[in-house]
Formats: C-alpha cells, structure tokens, sequence
C-alpha cells in the first residue's frame, strides 16, 4: 500500500518537471515553504537542547546558541536523590513493552476476523471496537480508580499496564483490520487446497505475510504507551518506583528554590533521541500505519 | 466511525460473497456456520478484555453516580460514609450548580467549589475544540500541498512532521512552560514582558500555541496521504479547460480530499474534548483554562462518586459531539459519491 502511493505521488512530480519552463520560481517558493515547515517542527526541540547543556543560573540568558555549556543537568537527571530519572525509563520500558506484547497478541486475532471472516455482528463488533477507541480516558479512569484502590492495584505495574492495553487494543485491532484487508489472502486460499488445515494456513503463510503490517502497529501502539500521561499519573499515585517518565518529568526537581528548567530539558532530550531514531529508521512504516488507521477509500 | 469502518466491511464482504457464491448455495451456508465459530474464538479475547477494562468500569461508574460520597453531612453536621442512594443529586450538582446548604436543601455553589466551575470547563474545552482544529485544518492544509509538491527534501520533511507528532504531550508541554517564561525566549524574541500563563486571554493563547504547534504537522500527514490519492490527470484535464490554480484548489482538491479532511477534523476534535496534559502541564488548569478531564481529576482527590458522575456527563458529552461530527460529514461524502 506504502508503495502504491508514493510511486503515484512520484509520478505526479514527474509531470510538474515536465511542464515547468524556465527558471523554476515555483520550486524555490516551494524550497521556501520547506524550510518554513522544518523550522516549525524542529526549532522547539533545538531550544531544548540548548538549555539542557545550559548551566541553571543562566537559563533566562536567551542567546540562541549554545552558550555556558555544563553537564550538569544530566547528572541532576539521572541522581536518585532527586529524580531517578533512569527508573522511569525502566518503568516507561517495562510498561510499554507490556501494553504492545499483550495488545498484539490478542489484536492479530481480532484484525484477522475482521478482515476476513463473514460472520453475523461483524458490524456491531466493528463499530464497539471503534466507539472504545474514542473513548475519553477520564470516563474510565474514575470507576478504575476505584476498582484499583479496592485491590490495592494503585501504584504497580499491572494496575498501570491494563488500562492501557484497553486503549491500545482498540487502534491495534482496526489498524490490522485496514492492513489485513488489502493482503493477497488467494495465497491462504492456495495453502488451503494444497491441504493445509485453516489453522496451518494462518501460521505458516498469514502470519509472515502479516509480520510488516503487524510490526507497524506494534510501532504505534509502542508510542502511544510511551507517551500515556494521564493514566499513568493518576494511576501510580506518582510513586517514582513504577511512574514512568511523562509523570517523573512533569514532576521534575532540581532542590528547593531551584526552578529545574535547565535540568527537565536534560530529561527532555533524554526522552527525545530515542524517539526521533524510532521516527528516523521508521518513518515510511509509521505513516503507512497511521494512514491506514485513518484514511481508506 | 462509520466513515472509515465501511469500506473495509463491505471490502471484505465482497471478497468473501463472490467466492461463497461459487462455492454453491448449501456449501456457502456451511462456511458461513464455521467462520462464525471462528470469529467467535478469535474476537473472544478483544471482547473479554475490552468488556472487563471499558464496559464493567463504565457500568461501576454509572451506577456509583447515583450514589453519596463520604463526608461532612451540611445538614445535619455529621459524618456520613457514602455510598448511600442520592438519586441525580450528583448530577444536579454539576450541571444545575447546586451545593447541598447548610441545614438541608440545596443552594447554588459558592465559588471555588468545582460544581461551579463545570459549565466554565464546559464552554473552555469546547472553545479550544473550535479554536484549535479551524486553526490547524488551516495550516495543515497548507502544509500538505508544500509537502505533496515538494519534490526535494520530503524525506526530511517526513522526519521532521514525525517528531513533535511522537515527542510525548506532557515533556512538550514542559518545553513550553520554559518557552512562555515571563523572561523565556518568546517574550525575548517578541520584546514583550507578558506574564503568558497568569491571565486567561494570553494562558489560553498559550495552550492553543502549544497544541497548533505540536498537532499541525500530524494533521499535514493526513491531509498528504488524501492529497497522494488524487489523480494527476484530473488536474492537467482541469488546467486544458482553463481552470486557474484558485479553482482547481476549490473544486478539485478541496472536494476529493474531503474524506481524509473528515478524519482530520473528527479525530483531533475528539482529542481536544478530552485534552489534560497539555493544560495541566502549562497552567494547571487556572486562569481561565481548565479542562473538563482536569476537573475529572481534581474531583477524584475527594469525591468519587462524584466524579463518576462528571466523568460519565463527559463520556456523554463527547459522545454526542462524535455523532454529530460523524453525521454532519458522512451526509457530505454520500452526497458526493451519488453525484
């Protein structure tokens, strides 16, 4: 599907090239445009750099380039006196692994009948599958939180993990859906004569088939837990042992009478790099999935 | 949202008719019963799992709603422990504003209770619905047609979309609190001394700043991939009959990607309804921009039933805002597509 599309878009570029004569005055306002869109994006992020390797006592110096350069505020980030900022990373890891793994597991099955099986419901299923997804996170975190409370789930790391899994398996299940209903299923049909039971079929050609699609909603499901605040905060009761680090960061500290600026751009940047690599190395699955989850038709 | 689910229905429906018609009238019935049996194994997990963490809590929440919350009784001074049957009366207190009063009966809330603040959450979420999503529909438009005719440079452009759209909301918002510092780097660069988040007409700015900065280029994407799906041909048939690039934006572009539009605008207006981390972060919720999720949360702390309440007139809310909004661009799409 990826494909389809931006060869279609390439050959639309192709024409333009064609009928532009001349010296290319719409190329250089579109060059124009390009960087205006790539400062919008990044200049935010390039000011956080520049004060996370900024000493605190200069932090209203405002030259825009790096200037009273300090590693401190790594260290500040990092100290468990004051924010233990590498558990939260543990925590964020352990919890967003876990809400993908579980997600996965059981969306691949509830993407392959949707796509794929005629059954009476389906549209029912579909669409209460949907309605969950647009569901807002606090009309659930109030009967949680005292459902939690009763079992003493406050504060752990499943009481964090499942609420989550019931927003994630929501966009998992109708991203595969979309992904699954566009693969060539003639090669499960073909499995199917050659003698294959319907379950052989779906392990030994579905599954490999579907692993690209798969891996890229597991993607998508990664960073929406990765970037979970809301529950998480409420959730953990802010105990730094399992909070992971979106609710570590909000709560940053550097001391008192300190405001940690400085030091909660440090953690903004640690928090960052990861994530831009993940955007860098997969940028084409991201945006096929996240059109697929949106746009079809 | 019934705008997206159909095609992907009826595609696979069709898939599946065609064959089972070949398949035979008495051969199609059986494969139906077997792919029910399957369906049902399949799906049982999402729907055990989805029943268990959404529908029980929803359930839980509506029927504890209608319940008292532990505390001082104004009526008769003592302490009550809750849970007692209370009728609408959470209801009344949010949305009618009434406080129970001293020596029974009820009055409306005094200030600083949050029963007084709910119809101000109300118009401030809505409010930065509106704002937020004309806004970046706006941009994002403009957005994806440099995107989509910028030959060079779109790998980076992809990248550079990408991040503030993966960058969680909460440490984005961290960035701009250091952003609108009194003496931060905007007021540097505006040569203002505004205080941004200590009065409601510049805290509000501030939040729709944010949340346009951060959701534009997501919404570029969007747009981009409704834009790939548009046939050149169209345009040069377009540009021989003397169509200039105003009309070609307006009767071209404009109507074929309506549909990605649609999602845009249905999916972003749902967030926003729902936005806390953004706010909280930035203000905490004072100065004029306090969600209604932010005052889900602030009810939690004490009274939960309560906040069952208000989490379920949320629920409600925005439920009937997805319907409308779904209906009101569905009805255009169908239009369109008899045409």
């Amino acid at each position: 599907m990826t494909t389809a599309t931006v060869d279609a878009s390439a050959a639309g570029d192709r024409e333009i090239v064609v009928y532009k004569k001349g010296f290319n005055w719409g190329g250089l306002g579109n060059g124009a445009a390009i960087v205006v869109i790539v400062f919008w994006c990044l200049a935010p992020f390039y000011w956080m750099a520049v004060l996370a390797f900024r000493d605190n006592a200069n932090t209203f110096d405002n030259t825009p380039w790096f200037t009273h350069v300090t590693l401190d505020n790594f260290r500040y980030a990092f100290d468990t006196e004051f924010n233990a900022f590498g558990r939260s990373l543990l925590n964020s890891m352990v919890i967003s692994v876990s809400v993908t793994v579980l997600s996965m597991l059981i969306a691949v099955f509830a993407g392959y009948a949707l796509s794929r099986l005629v059954f009476r419901g389906k549209s029912i299923v579909l669409a209460l599958i949907l309605g969950a997804s647009m569901f807002p996170g606090v009309a659930i975190l109030t009967p949680i939180f005292q459902l939690f409370s009763d079992f003493g789930w406050l504060g752990t790391y499943h009481g964090l993990i499942l609420p989550q899994v019931s927003f994630a398996l929501p966009l998992a299940v109708y991203t595969l859906t979309s992904f699954f209903a566009d693969m060539p299923w003639e090669l499960e049909e073909a499995a199917k004569v050659d003698g294959c039971t319907p379950l052989q079929a779906f392990r030994k050609v579905i599954i490999p088939l579907a692993a690209p699609a798969m891996f890229t909603t597991a993607i998508l499901v990664f960073l929406a837990s990765w970037n979970e605040y809301l529950l998480s905060s409420v959730l953990s009761k802010g105990d730094t042992a399992v909070a992971p680090s979106t609710v570590a960061i909000v709560n940053f500290t550097a001391g008192p009478h300190i405001v940690p600026y400085t030091q909660t751009m440090a953690a903004g940047v640690i928090v960052t790099v990861p994530l831009v690599i993940v955007v860098l190395v997969f940028q084409r699955r991201i945006v096929s999935g996240l059109t697929a989850g949106g746009i079809k038709g | 949202m019934s705008i997206v689910s159909e095609p992907i229905a009826e595609n696979a429906a069709k898939k599946r008719g065609s064959r089972r018609r070949r398949g035979g009238g008495s051969g199609g019935g059986g494969l139906h019963s077997r792919d029910g049996r399957m369906a049902l194994y399949l799906l049982g997990p999402t729907m055990v799992m989805l029943a268990l963490i959404v529908g029980y809590p929803i359930v839980n929440a509506i029927y504890k709603s209608f319940q008292t919350d532990p505390g001082l009784d104004d009526s008769t001074g003592l302490f009550n422990e809750g849970n007692e049957w209370n009728g609408v009366g959470n209801y009344t207190h949010w949305i009618l504003q009434q406080c129970n009063a001293v020596g029974g009966g009820t009055e409306t809330c005094p200030s600083g209770n949050l029963g007084s603040q709910f119809w101000d959450s109300v118009w401030v979420t809505l409010g930065f619905t509106v704002v937020t999503v004309i806004i970046e529909v706006v941009i994002g438009m403009w957005f994806a047609m440099m995107m989509h005719r910028a030959f060079r440079g779109r790998a980076l452009v992809r990248v550079a979309v990408l991040i503030p759209w993966a960058v969680p909301t909460a440490v984005i918002a961290k960035l701009w609190v250091v952003i609108f510092d009194p003496q931060g780097v905007l007021n540097n660069v505006l040569g203002t001394s505004f205080a941004w988040t200590s009065e409601s007409g510049p805290a509000r700015a501030a939040i729709v700043i944010a949340d346009v900065w951060k959701t534009t280029p997501f919404i570029a994407l969007l747009i981009l991939a409704g834009l790939q799906g548009i046939s050149s041909e169209i345009y040069e048939s377009a540009k021989v009959d003397g169509a200039n690039a105003w009309q070609r934006f307006w009767r071209i572009t404009l109507p074929l990607v309506k549909p990605a539009l649609a999602v845009a605008v249905i999916f972003r207006s749902l967030d926003v309804l729902r936005m806390y981390d953004l706010p909280w972060v930035l203000t905490q919720g004072s100065n004029g921009t306090q969600t209604i999720s932010i005052l889900v949360v602030k009810e939690l702390a004490s009274k939960l039933n309560s906040a069952a309440a208000l989490s379920t007139i949320t629920f409600v809310l925005i439920f009937a805002i997805a319907l409308v909004l779904v209906r009101l661009f569905n009805a255009n799409i169908v239009d369109r597509g008899t045409r």
